[in-house]
């Protein structure tokens, strides 16, 4: 009796196993769909120059970003894919761990270790936790791309950096200046007052306007922190325009304080007068433009990341360049792009968001 | 609702006496005439059957499995579950469970971090992320075992309480400079072979573990008092210091699971091993421990973590997505949880259609639809 009751759950066992594992074989199979893109690759790649590179015919890309599921990491990923598609790529992978921890990286990069991959595309979740699977996979042949966030240098071939801290501070100046005229007082919403992009930027800010004759009437008047919390923002936008009736303008360089901030001035009576740029999702302020709570705002385009990131690996995988200060490589629509110091390629400049072109983005 | 339970309790009273020694139990078994029958009928050398055709499967299936590296790749990623399964076992035989093994490999590797950081001597900063580890578990010993506390509450609270620990000990900065010699032994192969280094002390682990659990007076008692806390204090079982030492070694292999941890990714985080609880319980619930306590190996634990492993790796090295990965796994462990007592069902259903049948036919008035 007791023979055939474990039998019979060894057989399902093993039944469920080899379910799963044929299943596993059909996923697979479907996953490396982005082949086909070697085909395609001249008609994708539309006006610019680069055509499908038949050195690229043979190898294989694979991005691995610090969590899936995360819209941000989706528009990368998109511009990635493109990128690997317009070179000739045989195949562009996406694999990544569901929750964004220090070591759930390492055995994705193992897996693409032993699968060959020339590239490897990596947003680290932790600069130093990933570098020996990097180091495994180096010694394989592998050349590896970081995005987004930065490995140890030591463990990596370049690093493709959104932008330059300078020009992000740059053109929100710019910007407020132009909406406001030129003059008056403007104050800024931050996000926590600890957080080290924000004050960086916020730095140079103060250097721009301090230094530049062209902002020399233009005052900061406060600085206020929303946390990076929505009502806690909403609320200090509302505080600004209580404490400061002659503001002109707001600055707010964090994705959650210029929406709550255009959420507050779109239903209040400073709607229209009170200028308010800064740093924003093009989705989530897509109606704050349109009905002119907002004239314009920035952000560098995600896509443009991912999509360097491709070319970069394609001219590492070719050998055409070593990750040396000073080489240059094309990178598709974007132009020629040259590493500098530390190994680093910058995209470019911040995107600027306005009515005009809003629409044309979807992040 | 009463009678279709009586004929249940009547079968499991059966069972305990034909089949339940099959439980894992049988390596403790004297040595009888029908020894090779009962190997055969064992759980464990079905989890051994399934680890082997999980193995061959993979390699069959998915490409570049059969490679030395895979070895190395896959004990690596092994190591850490297996070292908290170990003890883990231990505590699920004894009825208890510990939610706070990877908290407390947090806490230990957030502490080695920290110590390695401020120039504690290598050996010595280990020595205190052991005596963390321990003393995580006696906590936890003490509030299960002495105050009475379920397991399941307290160590979810430890769970807790540990990872904040570890957030208040390294804050969400990351250490990484540990020594070069330390690192690199912990992912050190054998020559060419693929093997670790690691896994010479760990097989010896192991090792330690079986003796333990199925070697000696204490492993019996565990199992006693998994099966009856009742019947197992009253033939004389220390049961409060028996479970609370279960929870203490959780407690210590935690922290030799965190020390790993922490060696192998060279990174001391206040996240590390977060959530490895749930695949470690998940490993040896499908190794054949029971949550119910009583039941459960440490071959059948090995063979689960390392079954759950090689699905995790060949899926992973076939690139198909975590969200199907992890689907995979709940899967599993929720049919290993319910296919003992499908099987048990279905074979009462039969059991009773049969008697229901013998008995209608000379008082027709019990029918066997009511069965």
């Amino acid at each position: 009796m007791s023979l055939t009751k474990r039998g019979s759950i060894a057989a399902l066992a093993a039944f469920s196993l080899a379910a799963t594992m044929a299943l596993a074989a059909c996923s697979g199979a479907t996953g490396s769909g982005p082949a086909s893109g070697a085909a395609s690759g001249d008609s994708t790649a539309g006006g610019s120059s680069a055509a499908a590179d038949p050195a690229m015919a043979e190898q294989t890309i694979t991005f691995i970003p610090k969590q899936l599921n995360n819209p941000y990491t989706d528009v990368v990923l998109g511009g990635g894919k493109k990128g690997a598609e317009e070179i000739g790529f045989a195949q562009a992978n996406v694999v990544g761990p569901l929750e964004a921890s220090a070591s759930s990286q390492v055995s994705f990069i193992n897996a693409e270790t032993q699968a060959g991959t020339n590239v490897i595309v990596l947003a680290a979740n932790d600069p130093d936790a990933v570098c020996p699977a990097l180091e495994e996979a180096r010694k394989g042949g592998a050349k590896i791309v970081t995005f987004d966030s930065d490995t140890n240098p030591k463990c990596r071939d370049l690093f493709i950096s959104q932008v330059v801290a300078k020009d992000v501070a740059k053109v929100q100046v710019q910007m407020i200046s132009e909406q406001i005229g030129g003059e008056g007082d403007i104050a800024i919403l931050s996000a926590t007052a600890n957080a080290t992009n924000q004050n960086e930027w916020i730095k140079y800010m103060e250097e721009e306007l301090a230094s530049n004759p062209e902002y020399s009437k233009i005052k900061i008047v406060a600085k206020v922190y929303g946390d990076d919390d929505d009502t806690k923002s909403f609320q200090e936008a509302q505080g600004l325009m209580q404490a400061n009736p002659n503001l002109k303008g707001i600055i707010s360089p964090t994705t959650v304080g210029i929406a709550a901030t255009a959420r507050y001035l779109s239903t209040s009576e400073y709607k229209g007068k009170v200028a308010l740029t800064g740093l924003g999702l093009p989705n989530e302020m897509r109606s704050f433009v349109k009905d002119g709570t907002v004239k314009e705002f920035a952000l560098w385009d995600p896509a443009q990341l991912g999509y360097l990131a491709s070319y970069a690996g394609k001219a590492l995988a070719a050998g055409r360049i070593e990750g040396k200060v000073g080489d240059t490589f094309a990178a598709g629509e974007l132009g020629e792009r040259t590493v500098e110091d530390g190994g680093i390629v910058i995209v470019g400049e911040p995107v600027r968001f306005n009515k005009d072109n809003i629409d044309k983005y979807d992040f | 609702m009463s009678s279709p339970t009586k004929p249940t309790r009547t079968r499991s009273s059966r069972h305990t006496t034909s089949g339940g020694k099959d439980a894992g139990t049988s390596s403790a078994g004297p040595l009888g005439g029908d020894l090779l029958g009962r190997l055969l009928r064992s759980r464990d050398t079905h989890m051994s059957v399934v680890l082997v055709a999980v193995i061959l499967l993979a390699s069959w299936m998915v490409p570049r499995f059969l490679q030395a590296r895979t070895m190395t790749f896959l004990l690596m990623d092994v190591v850490a579950i297996l070292l908290m399964a170990l003890p883990m076992t231990l505590v699920m035989v004894a009825a208890d469970i510990d939610l706070s093994v990877a908290s407390t490999a947090g806490l230990s590797s957030a502490a080695l971090g920290v110590m390695v950081e401020g120039g504690v001597p290598f050996w010595a900063a280990i020595g205190v992320c052991l005596v963390i580890g321990v003393a995580c578990g006696a906590f936890n010993g003490v509030m299960t075992a002495y105050v009475g506390l379920p397991a399941l509450a307290v160590t979810i609270g430890t769970l807790a309480l540990y990872r904040g620990l570890a957030l208040v000990v390294i804050g969400d900065r990351a250490v990484a400079n540990f020594p070069e010699w330390a690192t690199g032994f912990v992912t050190s192969t054998i020559g060419g072979t693929g093997i670790p280094w690691i896994s010479i002390p760990l097989a010896l682990i192991v090792l330690l573990f079986w003796l333990l659990l199925h070697r000696t007076p204490w492993g019996r008692q565990v199992f006693a008092l998994g099966h009856s806390l009742e019947a197992a204090r009253f033939v004389g079982i220390d049961t409060r210091r028996t479970r609370a030492l279960a929870l203490v070694l959780s407690g210590l292999m935690a922290s030799v699971a965190g020390i790993f941890w922490t060696l192998r990714y060279s990174s001391a985080r206040s996240d590390n091993a977060e959530g490895l609880e749930l695949t470690v319980i998940a490993a040896i619930v499908f190794g054949g421990v029971s949550v119910f306590g009583g039941k459960g190996s440490i071959w059948g634990s090995v063979c689960g973590v390392f079954t759950v492993g090689v699905i995790n790796y060949a899926l992973r090295l076939d690139r198909v997505p975590d969200v199907v990965l992890v689907t995979i796994t709940g899967l599993l462990l929720i049919f290993s949880v319910v296919a003992p007592s499908l099987v048990d069902a279905w074979k009462q259903w039969r059991h009773r259609a049969k008697v229901a049948a013998r008995a209608a036919a000379p008082t027709p008035r019990t029918g066997a639809a009511s069965a």
